[in-house]
């Protein structure tokens, strides 16, 4: 059986999301995901704003800390300090993406 | 049914204390857990060790699984009929789940048979899915189909792996690292649980001619040395089909070309640029004309391309 799909969302500044719509759709408890935010690990849209909103891209990061939170028993200092180390591989993986696009390969 | 050896899945004894068996299952997590790994097949083998792991870690799990023997894995095996009083399971549908949905199955039973149908909620599964898509594809848009096995409970709560196949169109403005998310594709809830989401992790396959870098994409031009000397005009080839550059006398190897927009197509509009980067090459043999027009050259060209060489640095070696 096939079935056509038409709704779908790119994970993106571009789709935000509320902290209950993070909390619901990563499975992190929303004072757990308020931890994250005051750690710096996520970023509202707008923090200066009266609610808070999230960019869709900030559901890969809280799926990401469900699953480790779960899969490594963390307690949230632990869980912030694994997700800021991968936030900074996930960086330099891109920074090397980008020069390995910019070298020249040789010509034969 | 299919039998999985869990204590070989954490390489651990039989007779392992629980403390063991975490201690093993966090070395392997370590090692294999798909957001922190790189092994090739850490997805599957972090679901085998962490299956293991939830089984063993729950002593009454445990000692079910402890008697069901030691068939061989991967033989057939059936279940023991007592289970089913046991959890207040329904009739296992042996043929169709494999031993973790039935040790999970047990968790759901035991907590109906203590009469907490009513609370008994919880949403549908997640799924994440990589697909790799070509550079015209992310550049055109496509479509691409997907064979999924999703385990869902039926109305009595047994666990039922269904395939299920989708056909998913991925619209333009794809790059390496997107993620697209499709509400309530995943496993059906249970108890009016929401459905769970399948989310695509986008990544680009290599290009012949394009390396991309988000939105950018970079290609070698090769000229030359006669061409970057004396200036030219080429066709530059784009994923929306060549353009024509011009080459100002005097490029030199290694300048980037800009070509505004001729870039992959971004989600919501705009488009990342295509970079050109000047490469000056020599045929890989030249005839004796070409040798006297060059030997020509050398005697007559002043140029040094060693003048930021310090000459009063140099030994002689």
């Amino acid at each position: 059986m096939k079935f056509e799909l038409t709704e779908m969302h790119w994970l993106d500044r571009h789709q935000p999301l509320t902290l209950a719509e993070l909390a619901e759709l990563s499975g992190l408890p929303a004072t757990e995901l308020w931890d994250l935010v005051e750690n710096g690990v996520l970023t509202p849209l707008d923090p200066t704003a009266a609610t808070q909103n999230f960019g869709a891209e900030c559901l890969a990061v809280a799926r990401t800390a469900a699953r480790l939170r779960a899969d490594f028993e963390l307690n949230p200092a632990g869980l912030t300090l694994a997700l800021t180390l991968l936030d900074r591989v996930r960086e330099l993986e891109a920074q090397l993406r980008s020069v390995h696009a910019r070298l020249p390969r040789p010509h034969r | 049914m299919k039998f999985t050896d869990y204590y070989q899945s954490l390489g651990i004894a039989r007779d392992a204390s629980t403390d063991d068996i975490t201690k093993a299952y966090r070395r392997l997590a370590h090692k294999y857990h798909p957001d922190v790994s790189k092994e090739p097949d850490a997805e599957e083998k972090f679901k085998e060790i962490s299956e293991a792991y939830k089984t063993l870690k729950d002593p009454e799990k445990r000692a079910a699984y402890d008697q069901l023997g030691q068939p061989k894995p991967g033989e057939e095996f059936q279940p023991p009929p007592e289970w089913q009083q046991r959890y207040g399971q329904a009739p296992f549908s042996s043929d169709d789940i494999d031993l973790s949905e039935l040790f999970a199955g047990l968790r759901a039973g035991g907590r109906r048979a203590e009469g907490a149908e009513r609370t008994m909620q919880w949403p549908g599964q997640d799924f994440e899915v990589p697909v790799q898509i070509s550079l015209e594809d992310a550049y055109r848009g496509t479509e691409v189909e997907l064979s999924l096995r999703m385990p869902e409970h039926d109305a009595q709560g047994v666990v039922r792996v269904v395939p299920r196949t989708f056909k998913v169109r991925i619209p333009r403005g794809a790059t390496d690292g997107q993620r697209l998310r499709l509400p309530g594709k995943g496993g059906k809830g249970f108890g009016g649980g929401r459905a769970g989401d399948l989310y695509l992790n986008i990544s680009l396959r290599p290009h012949a001619l394009f390396r991309a870098s988000g939105h950018d994409l970079y290609v070698d031009l090769p000229l030359a040395p006669w061409e970057a000397v004396l200036g030219t005009a080429v066709d530059v080839p784009t994923p929306g089909g060549a353009v024509r550059l011009k080459i100002a006398p005097g490029t030199v190897a290694g300048r980037q070309l800009r070509l505004a927009k001729r870039g992959l197509p971004k989600p919501h509009g705009g488009e990342g640029d295509l970079y050109a980067i000047v490469q000056i090459v020599i045929p890989d043999s030249s005839s004796d004309a070409e040798r006297a027009l060059y030997q020509q050259l050398a005697a007559v060209s002043p140029f040094n391309p060693r003048t930021h060489f310090a000459v009063e640095s140099s030994h002689e070696v």
